[in-house]
């Protein structure tokens, strides 16, 4: 199905078509990666509805990227839970192997650090969500052999068929 | 021995699945509201179950059911709060993906209550696994016929949509929620008119969060007196508590409503871990008031924890020990609130960012004297203050970890430094 049949199911299910726009984020932000302002301006359009209603709530909702995010969006819990289960040591130590700071993306596009609020997995903290998954109980160790599968996934899809690779997580 | 009742069907293989809950019972509750009871017996027999909320407020959910007019010339609707955004809270994220036709059920069940033919489930964008058993169980109960037109034979029409949040955590605040249901950014409604009266597009809604919903379908089998015996009369039922932070088994564990907190966390979850000393217990989520090591003998319910000045929340049990900082961890706190305030009123919004900066300058050890006073200012300018519960909860938070754990604070500004680096 095309964003604009996705975004046209989405809508079917409100009476108003306003209400649709968060969906239809969600939809445009996994097929374009992130959400620049051309877009927008389709979704808008696509709805019907004011465009500032859209710029509105893709700049009030931290789950919408405005700005282009790399292939794989590591999102560190830093909440209570997991602070007090080590999250600090674990930025720090994915902030030398990355080569980055928070906030940052690795050169080659592949990774962008983020920390978040609370993931709701605090049974399983410290926690960190990359793309659709969560991954939890998490050490230095088990970061370094999440960041090794990761490159290793993204190199087979890079030799296979770029055109072809999934978006992350999937 | 208390037998789970919500979390009964969970470790079974595929739990998931509409023939794991019809085997253990499933949609029982539904054919029986269907042939047996009118809407207004069974908000009856919530009233009379004294079920609470489970998001955090705890108002009774019969009564608040009852407020919806029985006519309208407008659409009802039910929305069901799964926006689980209070830190320390995983309950309903477990519910979703391993029990979700739980809550389908109590949807159905609580829709013909109240005379809604359609809900929104507000989840939070993150659950991607729980969106997709919630939208897989929604199928299945669909094709079977618990969902749809005609329900089990009946005249009962009722279908179940979700609506994927995108990270706010005000969203969890009912109106604010219901502004984001209809496209709009999310910031808190001025109350009256409350939602039952004209909630999401000016109708009458009900809003209710996951675990509440979910024990609906119980209340309908077992009866509202079963249910009354669990736990306080006035705070009764099966309850769901998610303990986190420096415990030995961290978990989500059911028992029954008014549990002490010293049980559930030395004996249910462990207590310490090796060779540490409980400190602290935050037995609500992060906008409860902490709790201190001697004050962990209170019960596990809504009027007990109010009573010692704190409250059950989303019963997130954060449990901190004695290796940890509390400046730090009430820093932390105030921190989220101050990301997550909406923007709409001053003294969430610039209260939280004065708090915030006073707060990371004491955990530096550059704090000077006069900000603890200058804090405790801030926490009496924010709270009853605020637009909504946000800022309440952040003000007593704060409150608290001042009041109990005052000199850590007074140690960080004196020695220039944190004392536990």
């Amino acid at each position: 199905m095309g964003m604009r049949e996705q975004i046209e199911t989405a809508a079917a299910r409100y009476p108003d078509r306003r209400s649709a726009i968060m969906p239809a984020l969600l939809i445009a932000q996994k097929a374009h990666g992130h959400l620049p302002g051309p877009v927008l301006e389709e979704v808008a359009d696509i709805l019907g509805v004011e465009r500032i209603w859209v710029y509105e709530l893709a700049t009030f909702y931290t789950l919408f990227h405005t700005e282009p995010v790399g292939r794989f969006h590591l999102q560190l819990c830093d909440n209570i839970a997991c602070m007090l289960c080590g999250a600090e040591r674990l930025l720090a130590h994915m902030e030398t192997v990355l080569g980055i700071g928070k906030g940052g993306t690795t050169p080659d596009g592949l990774f962008t650090l983020s920390t978040v609020e609370c993931l709701g997995a605090c049974e399983m903290a410290p926690v960190m969500q990359v793309g659709d998954d969560y991954h939890g109980n998490l050490d230095a160790a088990r970061l370094d052999a999440l960041l090794g599968s990761l490159r290793a996934h993204a190199g087979r899809l890079a030799t296979v068929d770029p055109a072809s690779a999934p978006s992350p997580g999937e | 021995m208390f037998e789970p009742v919500l979390l009964k069907n969970i470790d079974q293989p595929d739990s998931h699945l509409l023939s794991t809950y019809e085997a253990g019972g499933g949609y029982r509750a539904l054919a029986k509201v269907l042939r047996e009871f009118t809407p207004d017996d069974v908000v009856e027999l919530v009233k009379q179950s004294n079920l609470r909320g489970r998001g955090g407020a705890g108002f009774p959910t019969g009564m608040k059911w009852s407020f919806v007019p029985k006519r309208a010339d407008k659409p009802k609707y039910l929305c069901c709060n799964a926006d689980e955004g209070e830190p320390g809270t995983f309950k309903d994220r477990i519910i979703m993906e391993r029990d979700p036709h739980q809550l389908i059920e109590g949807l159905a069940v609580s829709a013909y209550a109240i005379g809604a033919k359609t809900a929104y489930v507000y989840v939070r964008g993150e659950y991607v696994t729980a969106i997709r058993r919630l939208e897989q169980a929604i199928a299945e109960a669909q094709a079977k016929g618990y969902l749809g037109t005609g329900i089990l034979g009946t005249d009962f029409a009722f279908a179940v949509h979700i609506h994927c949040g995108a990270g706010a955590y005000i969203c969890g605040e009912e109106t604010a929620m219901l502004e984001s249901l209809e496209g709009r950014r999310a910031q808190p409604r001025l109350k009256p008119p409350f939602p039952a009266v004209a909630g999401l597009y000016a109708s009458p809604t009900v809003i209710n969060n996951v675990e509440t919903l979910a024990c609906v379908p119980h209340i309908v089998v077992r009866g509202a007196d079963w249910f009354r015996n669990i736990g306080p009369a006035k705070s009764p039922g099966p309850k769901l508590y998610c303990l986190s932070g420096q415990v030995r088994k961290p978990g989500l564990y059911e028992l029954p409503m008014g549990i002490p907190l010293r049980e559930l966390v030395e004996e249910h979850a462990g207590g310490a871990l090796p060779g540490r000393r409980i400190k602290a217990v935050i037995p609500g989520g992060v906008s409860a008031p902490v709790i201190p090591e001697r004050g962990l003998d209170v019960g596990m319910d809504f009027d007990s924890l109010a009573a010692v000045g704190s409250m059950l929340g989303s019963a997130g049990v954060v449990v901190i020990d004695d290796t940890t900082c509390m400046v730090k961890v009430a820093t932390r706190i105030v921190e989220f609130f101050h990301h997550e305030s909406c923007g709409k009123c001053t003294p969430c919004r610039e209260g939280l960012n004065w708090a915030v900066k006073v707060m990371r300058r004491i955990e530096a050890g550059e704090g000077e004297p006069g900000d603890l006073e200058q804090l405790d200012g801030l926490c009496k300018g924010i709270f009853g203050n605020t637009f909504c519960a946000l800022g309440d909860g952040a003000a007593m938070g704060l409150r608290a970890a001042l009041a109990h754990f005052r000199d850590e604070f007074a140690a960080h500004i004196e020695e220039h430094r944190c004392p536990f680096h």
